[in-house]
């Protein structure tokens, strides 16, 4: 099993969840982040005090999918993220040592 | 009128109780007087009253949301309360003795103690303050000047002011700067009364000297006196929320009419004229930042659009009764641009914290409005100086070719400038002594909401 890991663009979020459906992956988490990588973040003036700000609002979207389909939806989430823009995120990928399903103690795959 | 008239010696002439007695014309015409009195008595307190409540209007909620929106998120009720409590203290001193300090006769200084706990403050007019209006409504009307003054200083010490010091220095700074100013310009026999004996007359149709001059240069001192928030100006400090700002700035805006066309203190011409000049400041004020800011850092703000805006409103207060429409608009534009000069440029290069700015808006708009002031006022709007031997109105300002009112314009504001910086200076050691001025350095960070009020403002997830 491998857990992806994807920060992307916040108003990228609809179209990643739809795709990911398409090809049904259902299980996502999501969770509202800040950061930067290469993208520099803008600049704000409030009565002549100016402010970097740096942080960006990011969405960080994980799931966890079975071997065989890692590929499948790394390809799904880049080309539904991807804006061609610099700031678009990033994907890293985990291996996953186990699952389980608290409601039934099914493990492994079966769990996902 | 003369309908009116007429109507009643009619209704008068076949009234059959007075049918066996009829009235004497002499009868008939002081009848008409009384009725005529009371007409105009109810209009203009009809214009009073709602002013009154127009300029309470400013401190709750205008002022209250345009700071609240500009401190962060921690720290928006501590700011809200700020404004808000001192509707109720102030209100409290005034009935007991401020009114009485600030307009009853007596020395060049400071009133007497004629209306002390409002003692013949009642519903016959006052001739000297307003001859067509209830003594009380002028007394509640002014209440709500000595209401937003004190609030207005509040920017300064933002963020960082423990509330129970907050309220003892308002207190005091009512008592010993306010009253006393209040009384110099407007009380009879007042030094810088322009029109009730004062031996400098200074024009401040509605408080240019009194208000903004005397907030502002205190702000001043309490910047300097509280020193920088923790992490100014390195850790960011951005505004919270703009929309709270932007809903309470153009409260303000509506609110100053009731401030500047109600010191009228009748629903007349004068009125008008102040109404128009006050709208038209705030409106090439707004632009006159806008613009300064679009050429200095290439964007025009909205937060510079109604910081010109309350800019301009103050600017226009002293003048407001005494200019034409066109010098209004001037006066409005030089505000909006000096303003931000001050705000962006003499600011930074000072380094000293003046959080919300109340100091290069109302003590810098309120100095250059008292100026300008001198050189704008015409006897054309208000013959506030009265008339020469001929009947002809004396001059006023530059304008009516009497330069000389510049210098008693200057004079006013020179005694706003020492009485408020002074005054606040004593006063902000005096309550560093009793109680501390300053929240700790824990409590700031944890922002003034939890630690003096022990709530939150955004309970979003509860």
């Amino acid at each position: 099993m491998k857990k992806i890991e994807s920060i992307i663009q916040p108003h990228k979020l609809d179209e990643v969840k739809e795709a990911l459906k398409n090809i049904g992956i259902d299980g996502i988490t999501v969770t509202e982040v800040r950061g930067h990588g290469r993208q520099k973040g803008h600049k704000e003036i409030y009565r002549g005090m100016e402010y970097d700000v740096d942080f960006l609002p990011k969405i960080k979207l994980e799931t966890v999918v079975p071997d065989a389909r890692l590929e499948e939806v790394v390809r799904t989430l880049v080309s539904a993220a991807r804006t061609g823009k610099i700031g678009d995120g990033k994907i890293f990928v985990f291996d996953v040592l186990d699952a389980i399903r608290i409601r039934n103690d099914d493990r492994g795959e079966a769990a996902l | 009128m003369d309908r009116a008239a007429i109507c009643l010696l009619l209704a008068l002439l076949t009234s059959p109780l007075l049918a066996q007695a009829p009235p004497t014309v002499n009868q008939r015409l002081s009848q008409l007087e009384n009725t005529t009195k009371a007409a105009q008595l109810s209009g203009d307190n009809a214009w009073m009253l709602t002013s009154a409540a127009l300029v309470l209007l400013m401190t709750g909620p205008g002022l209250a949301l345009f700071y609240g929106g500009l401190v962060r998120a921690k720290n928006v009720l501590g700011t809200m309360m700020h404004s808000f409590s001192l509707m109720a203290v102030v209100t409290v001193l005034w009935a007991i003795y401020g009114y009485s300090l600030a307009f009853a006769q007596g020395t060049p200084f400071i009133g007497g103690l004629r209306y002390l706990f409002l003692r013949d403050v009642g519903g016959a007019p006052n001739a000297d303050y307003g001859a067509t209006v209830p003594h009380e409504t002028f007394m509640v009307y002014q209440l709500m000047f000595a209401i937003i003054t004190p609030a207005l200083i509040s920017g300064a010490f933002a963020e960082r002011m423990k509330f129970s010091a907050m309220l003892l220095f308002t207190c005091l700074w009512s008592t010993v700067v306010y009253f006393p100013m209040a009384h110099m310009v407007w009380g009879k026999g007042g030094l810088l009364n322009a029109t009730l004996g004062g031996t400098i007359p200074c024009l401040d149709f509605a408080g240019g000297t009194v208000v903004h001059i005397t907030s502002g240069v205190s702000a001043l001192v309490c910047a300097i006196y509280l020193g920088k928030r923790l992490g100014y100006p390195r850790e960011p400090m951005k505004p919270h929320n703009l929309v709270l700002s932007f809903i309470g700035a153009c409260l303000l805006w509506v609110g100053w009419f009731g401030f500047n066309a109600g010191s009228a203190v009748a629903a007349s011409a004068l009125a008008t004229h102040a109404f128009v000049a006050t709208h038209f400041a705030a409106a090439t004020a707004a632009l006159g930042w806008m613009f300064a800011e679009w050429v200095k850092h290439g964007k025009p703000s909205m937060l510079g659009g109604i910081s010109g805006a309350v800019a301009g409103l103050v600017a226009i207060t002293p003048a407001s009764g005494f200019v034409q429409p066109f010098p209004a608009l001037l006066i409005g534009f030089l505000a909006g641009v000096f303003c931000f000069f001050m705000v962006t440029i003499v600011k930074m290069r000072f380094g000293y914290d003046d959080t919300l700015d109340a100091f290069g808006v109302h003590g810098a708009g309120g100095t250059l409005g008292a100026l300008l002031t001198g050189a704008f006022a015409t006897n054309a709007i208000n013959a506030a100086f009265g008339n020469d031997a001929s009947g002809k109105p004396l001059p006023l300002g530059w304008v009516d070719g009497n330069p000389h009112q510049v210098l008693n314009q200057a004079a006013g504001v020179i005694i706003a400038w020492v009485l408020a910086g002074v005054g606040t200076l004593i006063i902000l050691f005096l309550v560093d002594r009793l109680v501390g001025v300053r929240v700790s350095a824990d409590q700031e960070i944890e922002g003034l909401d939890l630690t003096m009020h022990g709530e939150e403002g955004y309970n979003l997830d509860a």
